[in-house]
This record gives structure tokens, C-alpha cells and sequence, in this order.
């Protein structure tokens, strides 16, 4: 498994996954799917006019609860509570789509490249070949995934040495090699991308 | 790191003064982001020269923040609302 490439003759970036690296990565865009999907994109003050708030259907003006999503949708205004909450309002629900349709994408690419629903062949390998837009798409969805699974774990700047030292058997180690994994994946593409 | 301010010749003072670029767009480190991929944000979505792009993700690797780009509020926003849709963790400010 070497990453990404882009092919000299075609100029498509290309990879090839074994079944259950395109398994594990169409499991991990889905969840984010479901992820971006679950917490409703809808105002929650409390505070305000229940009759007024049940027909405000704009979108949210407050930070989304789980991390993962407070992550992925940062508070643009800092110091200014108001104008952080119109931002939100007319960008949130965008930026949801966006980053639920990219990883989408992974799936349906992987699905079309031969990845059945349920993985029980051996040696399966996908071959995936990807245009320029495609293969961006692939490099953002790969930010959010990343980002996901950094925030549940918990990764801060320079701590390598601790998940290393973790028994190979705990699960936090299995999803920090797994968080590595698609970085490698990130990198090779974004080198795949400016060749 | 601040943008030329194209000034049309034709304008008065006053209306130069509302074409100022007053906000900027910020760009925060955070652990996860690969500085390449960061370098290729700057100059896919800026349009930055490649040496211009390193620069700026260098200030945010090493200074934990660096101001991106320059321009009205609309703009910025546009700006930063770009940035979430790469992932970068970015907000806005008026500029000093």
C-alpha cells in the first residue's frame, strides 16, 4: 500500500486499498456522515419566544455540543457573540452539506471500484483512480476525518511518544494508528496533487 | 505579510476610505492539520505563490497564528468560511 499517486500517462491520482483498508475508510466516512447528520442544525436557545423559535428554521447560532462538530464548525467571531451567531446561522448548515457530501463521495467511489457491501473475499484489492476534483474532495474529507478522530482521541502537538507507548492491544492505539493511517494517506495525496 | 492595498487613482479620499481592508481572516495552529496540506489551502484558495503560502504556514505552526488574508468584512467571511470547509481552524478580526 503506497498512497496516492499520479499516474504519468492519464494524469489521474491513483491508489489501491486492500478490501479491508476500503472497508475501514467507508466505515469511517460514514460515521462521520452520521455524525454531521445527528445533531440537528437547529437554533437551540431555550431563551427564546417558543412560538417565535418553532419558525426559525435559518440555522443554528450556537456551537454545536460535540467536540468533533465544535471542531469542524469554529466560532468565526471569538469576541463578538452576535455576529458569531449570524456567521453560524448562514454558513453552519452549508459547511455540513459540504463535508457530508465530500465523504459521500469516498464511499460511493470505493463502492464503485468493486467494494461490495459486506467485505468476504480475500486479497480483494480496489483500485481507485480519481480526477483533480475528486481527488480534492478525497484530501478534504481526509482533514475532516482526521480531525474527528484527533478530537475523540484527544491529540494535542507533540505527543507521539505517548501513543507509542501504549500495549498494542488498547484500543487508543489501534485508532491513533488508524488516525495515522489516513494522514500518511493525506500526505500522499496532497504530493499527488501538486506533482 | 500585508497585501498591496489597490488604490484606484480616480478616488477621493473618502471613498478610499471605505475600500480600506479593516478585517482579517486568522488562521490557527491546531495538532492535526499536515503542513502541507495547510501550504496547499493557502495556495489553492488564495492563490498564493508556493514561498508566500510556506511562509504563512510556517507563522501558524510556529507563532500558533498568522493573518491569512486582508479585505471588507464580506470578504473575510468568505474567507473564513472557506477555511472551515478545508478544515483549518480560522475566525476573524478587525484589523489594529
Amino acid at each position: 500500500m503506497g498512497g496516492f499517486q499520479r499516474h504519468r500517462r492519464s494524469k489521474l491520482i491513483i491508489a489501491n486499498f486492500s478490501g479491508f483498508e476500503a472497508d475501514l475508510l467507508r466505515s469511517l466516512a460514514g460515521q462521520l456522515v452520521e455524525l454531521l447528520r445527528n445533531e440537528a442544525a437547529v437554533p437551540r436557545d431555550d431563551s427564546a419566544d417558543p412560538f417565535e423559535a418553532m419558525f426559525d428554521f435559518s440555522g443554528p447560532t450556537q456551537a454545536p455540543e460535540d467536540p468533533v462538530l465544535a471542531r469542524l464548525f469554529p466560532t468565526a467571531y471569538p469576541a463578538d457573540e452576535e455576529a458569531a451567531a449570524e456567521f453560524r446561522r448562514f454558513t453552519e448548515g452549508t459547511l455540513r452539506d459540504g463535508k457530508a457530501d465530500a465523504a459521500i463521495t469516498i464511499i460511493d467511489t470505493l463502492e464503485e471500484a468493486g467494494l461490495p457491501t459486506e467485505l468476504a473475499e480475500e486479497g480483494l484489492v480496489i483500485d481507485v483512480e480519481l480526477d483533480e476534483p475528486t481527488a480534492e474532495t478525497w484530501m478534504r474529507s481526509f482533514t475532516d476525518l482526521r480531525l474527528a478522530l484527533a478530537t475523540r482521541l484527544g491529540v494535542e502537538e507533540g505527543d507521539e511518544a505517548f501513543w507509542y507507548a501504549l500495549p498494542d492491544d488498547d484500543a487508543r492505539a489501534q485508532a491513533h494508528d488508524i488516525y495515522e493511517w489516513v494522514g500518511y494517506l493525506q500526505e500522499t495525496l496532497v504530493q499527488a496533487l501538486t506533482d | 505579510m500585508t497585501a498591496p492595498v489597490e488604490v484606484e487613482p480616480t478616488l477621493t479620499p473618502d471613498e478610499i476610505t471605505l475600500t480600506a481592508k479593516p478585517w482579517v481572516t486568522i488562521v490557527w495552529n491546531d495538532p492535526v492539520n499536515l503542513m502541507s496540506y495547510v501550504t496547499y489551502v493557502f495556495q489553492k484558495y488564495f492563490g498564493y505563490a508556493k514561498d508566500k503560502a510556506e511562509k504563512l504556514m510556517m507563522e501558524v505552526h510556529e507563532d500558533g497564528k498568522s493573518v491569512v488574508s486582508h479585505g471588507s468584512r464580506e470578504e473575510m467571511e468568505r474567507d473564513v468560511q472557506a477555511m472551515h470547509e478545508y478544515g483549518l481552524w480560522a475566525t476573524m478580526d478587525k484589523q489594529d
